[in-house]
């Protein structure tokens, strides 16, 4: 579809929305690089004064790319808010229109964003390393699969939710509509469909990284490798679940460093502030701010599919779980470091979101029609938590005796990732480039060092799965820019 | 002849828009073959000095979606109208401001003491904010400048169509994409859209009374809506009566009421204000003369937030247009 293309020529004006500014000393290797998003919309101000219900509503427009995660989670802050509880079909629906979304984002990451620097391969032309490259190298009928995986998982989103791109049937204690059961043949012939899809995904990672001894040894390697903290969501034995649990974080031995209920995240979670950024940069209370660093002493933690793994005890569905003993195995034990396992993970977690749908289409009470507990509690604080396809979200909402809004927090999933995806094109961009030779290949080895994040910057800013709207500026020691990377 | 070519471009939104366009699906190819993209950020590579070096007018149709909220923006659509023979508003926050509109209740200075302060897991002793230019060891990096108002695309430049919805329906674009190659456009200004009101369309207009009255205000979280009947007719607050239609009826069928997305019908330039209008005519409209003042307060203060209900996505659009500031 689109066109990639690497641009050299220096332009010092940013018409896109993510910004690295990399520095480089006196004898032209990288001295520091930094992250910038160069957009606020301020959604945490302007929510108070409207009526709680209308949150899930409002809080999508934050991300076109992942407005179902945050539908998802201002509707379980409402949940929490009128201490209400959905009923079991209505808990049902949101969770297969979620395992849905989180299928389609995953799988099209991989197909549009990950997988081209290894199928198409390193050395390729910028204008190989994208979707149709894939194709090219691996066959127009897988093109056909994804475009069909991507339409069938939205076609269920919006028969859930209203709308694919904003969904609205989310309110405290259910949602707004029931289902048919031609409705549930629907989505078990898509749930069939993308399983089989997501199984073959595997295969082709298999076959096209795992058995390439200089892919391998790329994953492993230091360059893309940082020891931190991780977090995510797991059920009450410690395996992952995208919907509910409790939030847990590991060390960098892969320890449990604390277990809480989202409700204390206040307790855990800080957020540090620059002044060249409008993104912030969360870290663990507990252990502090150290700047931007990794290791046991630094708060810097990471989330997204590597982190679920790793803060988890494994996963409930039966493929899934082969998938993750696998990738430990294969790369050496837990927790794992290397940010570019971030796409393997994703991948494992792709079929686990599809084990999930056919275990929910499946489900006879999809098609109860009691999808909605009305509450009765005077509100007065909520808290939300999902694990959104690039991370845990939280949604934290005050309200008056009236359910309108006083005060809204937001922890954004790609914003917990901010500070390690600083950290991780610096350490890239030091360990590649030396000697002020920066050369396309050596770039783009720089760029997969961020893009392994899938950092939707839609959150912050926004992007479409498969292209990332990011420039990147080499300066040289007098402060000049030498060389811009955009695409 | 060569191609058209054509821009996309976006500001303070979501993504939303482009993921519409991608939702055209075997369509963008058809789009793809009849025009040239020049210039599309988040799909292909492109500088702002390729557009610079365009001849005016050069640019056959520009889809700008987002509201304006940095300076940034501003100069990059001033530039797109300079080079474009059309320029159309895409998506709700273009047209009328949008949700993030909602933001001009407040200043600068409100959004970012919230966000950088006084949000409960920011700490931040030194007070540092976000600054347009910050000296580092290593150099100078810059940021755009932040707005106190959000202005719609019409605010900050001409506009020639209006392409409206939360986001755009790929049916409404599909059908805009084709009049503009076989240069079958209405008037200047128009809404590529149908002129009829959302009620007039509504799958529910059956059920919707001769008569509208309502005696009690309910909020949508508060009863389980009936998936047949008219949201007005159970005292649920719906944007139907003031909302062009042309968006499917999304939310309707997800059993949701209208928050007005697709902004006023043809001759209103005030959705909210049409809104409170229509409100108002059916609330407790049967013993109205009989009611004290209190009781109509009493009335009238079960809607919670009427300038945000009212105004969900075009407050930027509207006569208020922002908060007064002092």
């Amino acid at each position: 579809m689109a066109k990639k293309r690497i641009t050299i020529d220096p332009i010092t004006r940013l018409e896109g929305h993510g910004k690295i500014e990399m520095f480089l000393d006196d004898n032209g290797d990288v001295a520091k690089a930094y992250f910038q998003v160069p957009e606020l919309r301020g959604f945490e101000k302007f929510c108070e004064g409207r009526p709680a219900e209308e949150m899930p509503r409002i809080t999508p427009k934050i991300c076109g790319v992942c407005p179902t995660a945050h539908h998802m989670a201002s509707t379980k802050a409402l949940d929490d808010l009128y201490k209400v509880e959905p009923t079991p079909p209505a808990r049902k629906i949101r969770e297969l229109m979620y395992h849905s979304f989180m299928f389609e984002d995953h799988i099209l990451h991989f197909f549009f964003l990950g997988a081209p620097e290894f199928i198409v391969g390193l050395d390729a032309p910028p204008a190989e390393r994208n979707i149709l490259g894939v194709i090219g190298k691996v066959g127009l009928e897988i093109g056909k699969k994804v475009i069909e995986a991507r339409k069938r998982t939205r076609n269920l989103v919006t028969m859930i939710g209203g709308k694919i791109i904003h969904p609205v049937c989310g309110l405290p204690g259910g949602v707004s509509k029931s289902l048919t059961e031609e409705n549930r043949e629907e989505a078990k012939a898509a749930a069939d469909y993308v399983l089989e899809f997501s199984k073959f995904a595997l295969t082709l990672f298999d076959d096209i990284v795992l058995k390439n001894r200089e892919y391998v040894d790329l994953i492993a390697g230091d360059i893309y490798r940082h020891e931190t903290y991780y977090m995510g969501l797991v059920d009450e034995n410690n395996k992952v679940n995208f919907y509910d649990g409790d939030i847990r974080v590991v060390d960098p031995e892969g320890v449990e460093f604390v277990k809480f209920k989202v409700q204390d995240y206040t307790k855990h979670i800080e957020e540090h502030v620059e002044p060249w950024s409008y993104i912030t940069f969360p870290y663990l209370k507990n252990i502090g701010w150290k700047g931007f660093v990794d290791g046991v002493d630094s708060g810097v933690y990471r989330v997204a599919p590597l982190a679920r793994l790793n803060t988890s005890d494994g996963v409930t569905t039966p493929l899934a779980q082969e998938q993750y003993e696998k990738m430990y195995s294969v790369l050496g034990g837990k927790p794992l470091h290397n940010t570019l396992a971030f796409h393997w993970a994703r991948l494992v977690e792709a079929l686990y979101a599809a084990e999930r749908m056919v275990e929910l289409a499946n489900d006879p009470q999809l098609t109860d029609p009691n999808v909605r507990n009305l509450p009765t509690e005077i509100p007065t604080e909520g808290v939300g938590v999902v694990e959104a396809p690039r991370g845990t979200l939280i949604h934290h909402y005050k309200t008056d005796e009236r359910g309108l809004i006083t005060e809204a927090n937001l922890i954004v999933a790609t914003v917990n990732n901010a500070a390690a995806i600083c950290m991780s094109v610096e350490k890239a961009a030091k360990g590649l480039i030396k000697g002020g030779n920066v050369s396309d290949k050596l770039l783009n080895m720089v760029e997969m060092a961020f893009r392994a994040y899938d950092p939707c910057l839609a959150c912050a800013t926004h992007s479409l799965p498969g292209q990332m709207p990011l420039e990147v500026n080499i300066h040289s020691s007098t402060g000049e820019v030498i060389r811009t990377l955009r695409r | 002849m060569s191609k058209p070519k054509v821009v996309f471009y976006w500001c303070a939104s979501c993504g939303g828009c482009e993921e519409a366009v991608v939702d055209l699906a075997e369509d963008i190819l058809k789009v793809v073959e009849a025009v040239d993209i020049v210039f599309w950020p988040v799909a292909m590579d492109f500088k702002k000095k390729d557009v610079e070096a365009l001849k005016a007018g050069e640019i056959a149709v520009s889809f700008i979606n987002g509201a304006i909220r940095t300076d940034e923006q501003k100069e990059m659509v001033e530039l797109l109208r300079k080079k474009s023979q059309l320029v159309i508003a895409f998506g709700s926050c273009a047209h009328l401001g949008g949700i993030p509109g909602l933001a001009n209740f407040w200043t600068r200075k409100d959004i970012f003491e919230r966000k950088y302060k006084t949000v409960p897991t920011v700490v931040n002793p030194d007070s540092v904010f976000p600054q347009q230019k910050t000296k580092v060891k290593e150099g100078e990096l810059t940021l755009p400048g932040f707005f106190d108002t959000v202005q719609t695309l019409d605010q900050t430049i001409a506009v020639d169509y209006y392409l409206p919805g939360c986001a755009p329906p790929p049916d409404l674009i599909m059908k805009a994409v084709e009049a503009i190659l076989k240069g079958e456009l209405p008037e200047k200004g128009s809404v590529l859209a149908p002129e009829k009101s959302l009620c007039d369309t509504c799958p529910r207009a059956e059920s919707k009374p001769e008569k509208l009255s309502i005696k009690e205000i309910k909020r949508p979280h508060e009863i389980q809506a009936d998936p047949e009947k008219c949201f007005l007719a159970e005292g649920i607050i719906c944007l139907g009566p003031a909302t062009r239609s042309g968006c499917g009826e999304r939310c309707i069928n997800a059993n949701m009421p209208c928050r007005g997305c697709f902004g006023p019908v043809k001759g209103v330039i005030d959705q909210g204000a049409k809104a409170l209008s229509a409100i108002a005519s059916i609330l407790g409209i049967e013993d109205e003369e009989k009611m004290e003042d209190e009781e109509v307060k009493k009335l009238i203060d079960q809607i919670v937030d009427p300038a945000g209900l009212f105004y969900f996505y075009s407050l930027p659009s509207s006569i208020l247009r922002r908060k007064k500031v002092r």
